[in-house]
């Protein structure tokens, strides 16, 4: 089966096409935040490259978030496009599960974190077993509340993302030598990661309609968080009168 | 010769739209799903949630206008997008969809101007209507006086040096407590109010006569306000609507037709969000015929945003054989082809 991988959760840009287990072809980028430019035109290369036709794909899996709002809807929008144009279902990977997924056979607890700005990180926890287990699924938290509940763990803890460059002094003094980080060949979002556990949900029928697709945000927008405030402090007023 | 269909897509903004366009000219579904109601409890667009909005429901706007113009994307000749101006978190939903749809359906891509789009709405229901003529666009986001000279490009005669009309309109709405949207609400409160109350003034622009400034309107409606709850005096709500909205009515008219009648042009057509209000229409009509103009102005349904627009002005493009490669991308303050910002 054959899967159109996309990745536009954070600064990497990067497609995928895999076809069951090989990987014909990956275009990653991890430079400026151009997406919208560039996107659809690393598609169009690797699959020129690699003479392949659109038509031919089986699902177009997407990393469905967290991360950037924006950046989570360029890809989500051409996962949509593509799959409407194809008649293919789309298959969300959870962003941080898929850079998880990179680090195969792990044994240790695998921690992607990303910048989530408001002083939280996105992040999950997983592990290999015998297969790729989530233990945490994706979520916003503060970091030194991640480091607290790892520590509590003693556990080696295997982190990547790009919360890691800006987070690794605070995790080294709070874990120690529990703490590893993974080197760069998996260490950040990669799109023939999500096309790979997008092919272990088209396998197990874990698919959406492009109609139905939508990026998880995890989070409510800043509009919404402001108007439930005012609301609860509205609220809050009118039970002292 | 045979048909050319477009298939025109629209999320700048609150609607997320989708149109099959036949010829140019004939719209064979017009499919618009607006997010008024998510934006009204906020006062305006939430442009976070604008974008939210238009990714949940593209793909269903898309499929219902393939499917009530009865044409599959095989049967399309293009896709038609607006990449600006507009919300950029909101135009890019638009792009990269209609990228993708295009890329995976090897349909050619045209990038629509939203501003050419209002302007082409007119096209749809004046079957003869054909540049040049002059164009007043009026709606939330502009306020430009231009020919169109030729499809796709215009001469910029005058723009607003401040507010947008439509946002004057929704800045003295709210002021008065009609609430959002500010153009419609007026509108029917004025129905009921005496346009000779107050005078407000009519905003002009020293040495620029084809520009508008809506800014002095709006404070001085704000000053107004004030003053009367300062003295305690009753403001008249109905009053305040339509005083302030013939002010607006009053100057679009006068530098519109002004500029028809110096610049020897027979037509002038009106487009954008507030070319749908009736009191415009209504004096835009009476000066025209008096001054011997042809009028041209869109039904409301094609006054707000739409997709139909975009398909029509993505026609006249592809046409000519203008077309966008997979690079395309939102342009927020994307200027018209002709205008310099």
């Amino acid at each position: 089966m054959k899967i159109v991988g996309i990745e536009s959760s954070s600064l990497v840009a990067s497609v995928a096409v895999l076809e069951d287990e090989t990987l014909i072809a990956e275009y990653t980028v991890n430079y400026k935040k151009t997406h919208s430019q560039t996107l659809l035109p690393m598609l169009d290369e690797i699959l020129t490259m690699t003479e392949q036709e659109l038509s031919g794909v089986d699902g177009i899996a997407v990393s469905e978030g967290p991360g950037s709002f924006t950046g989570l809807r360029i890809g989500s929008a051409t996962a949509k496009g593509l799959g409407l144009a194809l008649g293919k279902p789309l298959l969300a990977v959870p962003t941080v599960d898929a850079m998880a997924y990179q680090l195969f056979g792990c044994a240790h607890l695998i921690c992607p974190i990303m910048d989530a700005k408001r002083q939280q990180v996105y992040t999950g926890l997983y592990t290999f077993g015998e297969e790729f287990c989530v233990l945490r699924s994706a979520r916003a938290v503060a970091l030194s509340e991640l480091l607290t509940e790892l520590a509590a763990q003693e556990k080696k803890v295997v982190f990547l993302g790009d919360g890691v460059p800006v987070s690794q002094d605070e995790i080294r003094q709070t874990l120690g030598d529990q703490a590893l980080f993974a080197p760069a060949p998996c260490s950040r979002q990669r799109a023939a990661a999500v096309a790979s556990l997008g092919l272990t949900y088209l396998q197990a029928g874990r698919v959406q309609t492009a109609a139905e697709h939508a990026p998880n945000y995890i989070r409510i927008s800043q509009a919404e968080r402001e108007l439930a405030r005012k609301r609860a402090a509205a609220a809050r007023e009118a039970g002292h009168e | 010769m045979k048909d050319i269909l477009v298939l025109g897509i629209e999320s700048s903004c609150d609607e997320t739209a989708a149109s099959v366009v036949r010829n140019g000219r004939e719209v064979l579904s017009n499919v618009i799903s607006s997010q008024i109601a998510l934006h009204t409890q906020y006062g305006g667009v939430v442009p976070e949630l604008a974008s939210r909005k238009h990714i949940e429901n593209i793909n269903m706007v898309i499929e219902q206008a393939l499917s009530e113009a009865g044409v599959a994307l095989s049967d399309l000749d293009a896709v038609g997008v607006t990449y600006g101006p507009g919300l950029v978190g909101a135009l890019l939903v638009g792009v990269a969809e209609a990228k993708a749809i295009a890329y995976a359906a090897k349909l050619p891509l045209v990038g629509v101007n939203h501003i050419e789009g209002h302007v082409c709405a007119n096209l749809i229901e004046h079957p003869d209507l054909e540049p040049p003529f002059l164009c007043l666009i009026v709606s939330g986001g502009h306020t430009h006086l231009a020919r169109m000279r030729d499809y796709g490009d215009f001469e910029i005669l005058g723009r607003t040096r401040d507010d947008a009309a439509g946002e004057a309109f929704d800045k003295v709405a709210r002021a008065i407590g009609l609430g959002y949207p500010g153009g419609p609400k007026i509108e029917k409160a004025a129905e009921r109010g005496n346009p000779h109350a107050i005078e407000f003034p009519r905003g002009k622009v020293d040495g620029s006569p084809h520009d508008f400034s809506f800014s002095g309107m709006k404070s001085a409606v704000l000053n107004y306000l004030n003053h009367a709850s300062m003295t305690g005096e009753t403001v008249r709500q109905e009053d305040v609507a339509a005083s302030f909205q013939a002010a607006v009515v009053d100057v679009l008219v006068s530098r519109a037709v002004g500029a028809a009648v110096e610049l020897g042009q027979d037509k002038l057509v009106l487009a954008g969000g507030v070319a749908s209000n009736g009191a415009l229409r209504r004096a835009m009509a009476e000066a025209c015929r008096r001054e011997g103009i042809a009028l041209c102005y869109p039904s409301p349904v094609y006054c707000t945003d739409n997709a139909a627009m975009i398909a029509v002005a993505a026609h006249y493009h592809y046409i000519r054989g203008e077309r966008a490669d997979w690079s395309l991308n939102a342009v927020p303050n994307l200027p018209l082809k002709g205008e310099t910002l």
